[in-house]
């Protein structure tokens, strides 16, 4: 399984460091990786991944230090250097022309021609192929990839990485949109690439998932590697401790919050891509879990709740009140508040200002006789800024230059400030690092005490179990069961989610406690 | 260069950018012995000013459209139409503020219709107001019979006048009128919570419903705002020729998106600014002026004015690289 420790290493990386104005981004970064091995890169959010990962594809040129691919000296001029040379990178960002089909996208600057007319029937079997290496040959090449989940995206995009036929793969957080199955099923590609002579760099958050697929691994900390080894050989704590740099104790928070009176009643409620009608309620001060695979059902409930998809029928009501029609802005009056799960894409408005970012929601606070109270409304943000321990330079900077644990910290600001009281996170922890995730898991908690009420998409099952009051499980567009956190387990929710049949192994009267 | 060095230039330029090309088209005709007697005068300026108002007045609105995502492609027609409204109205007797305020509200009426078919229909801006630009020209000639449409002289076509009434005015009326719409339009979109929306919305559209922001009626709204604006600007193109004529201003709605473009807006939404917009009217209407005075032919004029468009996009690629 583990490559020949003999075996001369693809990558050689020594002394490489890069500034950014006065941050050090890298510092004196060295890294090897073998032949043949997937190697995990772990690192909280700036830590220097991404950086390190730019200078390998060339897009980013070192202040300093020396590359070797094959005992060769690399020295990409850009990007397109990089490729030549074998090392092709897939993005956390999905990159993919939307209005292309899935062929298009995968044979994109490199396709089939003679004397410019392209031969159709030659790509047409290059992209049979490398979707058989990703073990998904029944997506079709003829659909525009616009009309894909972003499961289905993600993997268009690593046969596209494939199609190049690289020798050095980097695959930047490859499961974060990902469902469970979906993930398995990368994993077993990821290893297949061993047999095939591709060396993957494999950058993740979950650690889990890094041991399960990984041979090595290098840890980054404030620009600096801080310590590598062989996988089979690490602990967990050893590796969080590696990444924080201090004693990590307690992962899931637990904050202690009291459940309240019913504020939310959602009945038969059905939006047009869900399968079935839903029926649940939700108390104030309790957090409850939303389980399922991508694409269950569970995004789209929310969105429905909140206005932004039409419903087909059934009722939404906060303490009450019922709500109609496809009008957020009446939810938000209602103290709905909506984290989207696409944060670049709907969550945030990129050019935009954290400020702006975070007061979007309700500039009520600082209008007077018309105007806007700019100065009040930047010592406000500010004031955000620091509750929430966001890393910005300050109001005004723009949202896209912030990392992607920052800016979630700031779409979730937003809610806080248009004061939500019934808050409806989808995948709120998404692709962002192991402290600013604890910090999320705080606020929710710390909500929760404050008695609002929260509707928790996620589909990484220990957070699910770590901090929620009662998980739901949909499977298909339908609600499958709700039961308490205390009366689930790992495998009990991804059977139900996977099946979508509850395991009978739970008693029935801890069942119908809900 | 360095990255932070550039992205220093960057932001200098973002700043100064509009105001730099303005400043080195001035100084190239000043330089030009043949011309520069005569383009540095006062006077010249007064006239610079004046022949700027239609297009400024147009450009304001489509400051308000560009950086809502939009794009209105029938301004020109737009303000024919009110042209010969006013026109029309003063015609038939009507007191001049009245007609005024008719082909005012005839352009306002021509945006509201363009908001409604983008928002109801769901149709893209470019397509609606292509339509309507055939739709607003041919009303115009329909409604003036085909041909130019007379009315006797009242104190509207003072308002373009090159010596204003009284003399302490110092600028035509129009040109007053721009810059209190201009100033007015800025502190809008700066200071007001419309202007928050309609920067959000043109940023990006997603994220602005989720934010509650009602998309459709900030559209609706800075379209008919918008087309207020052209209505206004037809009132001048009146005031100017003092005739109404169904002909006039064709293919003006192209020089009020370059202005806006030269000014820093982008038409992917989002971005621009109203001094940046009013710099830009002002780079075309000393280039045109610089021209004639220089006896340069008409296609000269077309050839620098499309080269000046290009190389304001080319800046603001520079401008956007370190982002």
């Amino acid at each position: 399984m583990s490559p020949a420790p003999a075996a001369p290493p693809v990558l050689r990386m020594a002394g490489v460091s890069k500034s950014f104005g006065a941050t050090r981004a890298l510092d004196d970064v060295a890294f090897e990786l073998g032949r043949g091995e997937v190697h995990a890169l772990i690192g909280e959010n700036g830590a220097g991944k991404s950086t390190m990962m730019k200078i390998l594809s060339g897009a980013l040129a070192p202040d300093a230090g020396r590359m070797e691919i094959d005992g060769r000296r690399y020295a990409p001029a850009g990007p397109g250097d990089g490729l030549r040379c074998g090392v092709s990178m897939i993005y956390q960002e999905l990159n993919l022309a939307p209005h292309l089909t899935v062929e298009e996208n995968i044979m994109l600057g490199r396709e089939a021609h003679a004397a410019g007319w392209l031969d159709r029937a030659a790509m047409r079997r290059q992209v049979r192929e490398v979707l058989e290496l990703v073990r998904h040959p029944e997506i079709s090449p003829s659909v525009p990839v616009r009309e894909l989940s972003v499961g289905a995206r993600q993997l268009v995009e690593i046969a596209r990485a494939l199609a190049g036929r690289p020798r050095i793969l980097v695959m930047d957080e490859p499961t974060s949109s990902l469902s469970h199955e979906d993930s398995l099923r990368l994993f077993e590609i990821v290893r297949g690439l061993r047999g095939q002579d591709v060396s993957v760099i494999y950058i993740s958050h979950f650690l889990e998932e890094i041991q399960r697929v990984a041979d090595t691994y290098t840890v980054l900390r404030d620009g600096r590697s801080v310590g590598s080894g062989r996988m089979a050989e690490a602990r967990l704590e050893d590796l969080i401790q590696l990444m924080v740099g201090r004693e990590f104790t307690e992962l899931f928070p637990r904050i202690e919050h009291a459940v309240g009176e019913p504020v939310l009643a959602v009945d038969g409620l059905k939006g047009a891509a869900m399968a079935a009608p839903v029926r649940l309620s939700l108390s104030r001060g309790e957090i409850l879990g939303l389980a399922g695979l991508i694409g269950s059902g569970r995004t789209e409930l929310l969105r429905t709740i909140f206005g932004l998809d039409g419903a087909e029928g059934g009722t939404v009501a906060v303490s009450g009140v019922g709500l109609s029609g496809r009008k957020p802005w009446t939810r938000i009056r209602s103290g709905l508040g909506l984290l989207s799960e696409d944060r670049q894409g709907e969550g945030l408005a990129l050019g935009l200002s954290v400020a702006d970012n975070v007061t979007l929601s309700d500039l009520s606070p600082y209008r007077r006789r018309g105007l806007l109270g700019l100065r009040r409304r930047g010592l406000a943000v500010a004031d955000w800024i620091g509750r929430l321990k966001i890393k910005t330079k300050g109001p005004d900077q723009k949202i896209g230059d912030l990392s992607g644990g920052n800016q979630q910290k700031v779409a979730l600001a937003r809610l806080l400030h248009q004061k939500a009281s019934v808050l409806l996170l989808d995948e709120p922890t998404r692709g962002i690092d192991v402290v600013s995730k604890s910090q999320i898991y705080e606020w929710i908690g710390g909500l929760a005490r404050e008695g609002k009420a929260v509707l928790f998409v996620s589909s990484y099952l220990p957070e699910l179990l770590g901090i929620c009051d009662r998980i739901a499980v949909f499977h298909r567009g339908a609600l499958v069961e709700i039961r308490p956190a205390s009366a689930w387990d790992a495998a009990g929710l991804m059977a139900a989610a996977t099946v979508g049949r509850a395991s009978t192994a739970i008693p029935t009267e801890q069942r119908n406690a809900i | 260069m360095s990255r932070q060095r550039r992205a220093g230039l960057g932001r200098a330029l973002n700043l100064f950018g509009p105001f730099i090309g303005l400043l080195l088209v001035i100084a190239l005709f000043a330089l030009i012995p043949e011309v520069q007697g005569r383009f540095l005068r006062a006077a010249n300026f007064k006239s610079v000013a004046t022949q700027s108002v239609i297009v400024a007045l147009g450009a304001l609105g489509m400051t308000l459209i560009i950086i809502g995502g939009g794009i209105d492609l029938s301004a020109a027609s737009n303000i024919a139409l009110a042209s010969v409204i006013t026109a029309y109205a003063v015609n038939a007797g009507a007191s001049p503020l009245l007609a005024v305020v008719l082909g005012v509200l005839t352009g306002g009426l021509v945006g509201l219709l363009n908001g409604g078919l983008v928002t109801r229909l769901r149709l893209v801006p470019f397509i609606v107001t292509m339509g309507m630009m055939g739709i607003a020209r041919g009303a115009a000639k329909w409604i003036a019979g085909n041909q130019k449409v007379d009315a006797p002289m009242t104190w509207i076509n003072e308002l373009m006048a090159k010596s204003p009434h009284p003399p302490w005015l110092l600028l035509a009326p129009g040109v007053w009128i721009v810059i209190l719409f201009a100033v007015a339009l800025a502190v809008l979109l700066k200071y007001t919570v419309f202007g928050r929306h309609l920067f959000a919305v043109g940023s990006n559209e997603s994220t602005a419903r989720l934010c509650g922001i009602r998309t459709d009626r900030v559209k609706v709204l800075v379209y008919a705002v918008s087309g207020l604006f052209c209505g206004l600007s037809g009132v001048m193109e009146f005031s100017r020729l003092t005739v109404g004529d169904p002909t006039v201003a064709v293919g003006l709605e192209l020089d009020i998106i370059a202005a806006v473009v030269i000014g820093g807006g982008s038409l992917n939404g989002g971005e621009g600014s109203i001094l940046g917009t009013m710099v830009g009217v002002l780079i075309m209407s000393f280039l045109r002026n610089g021209c004639t005075m220089m006896g340069w032919p008409n296609y000269i004029q077309e050839i620098i004015i499309g080269a000046i468009i290009v190389i304001a996009v080319a800046l603001d690629r520079l401008r956007h690289r370190d982002r």
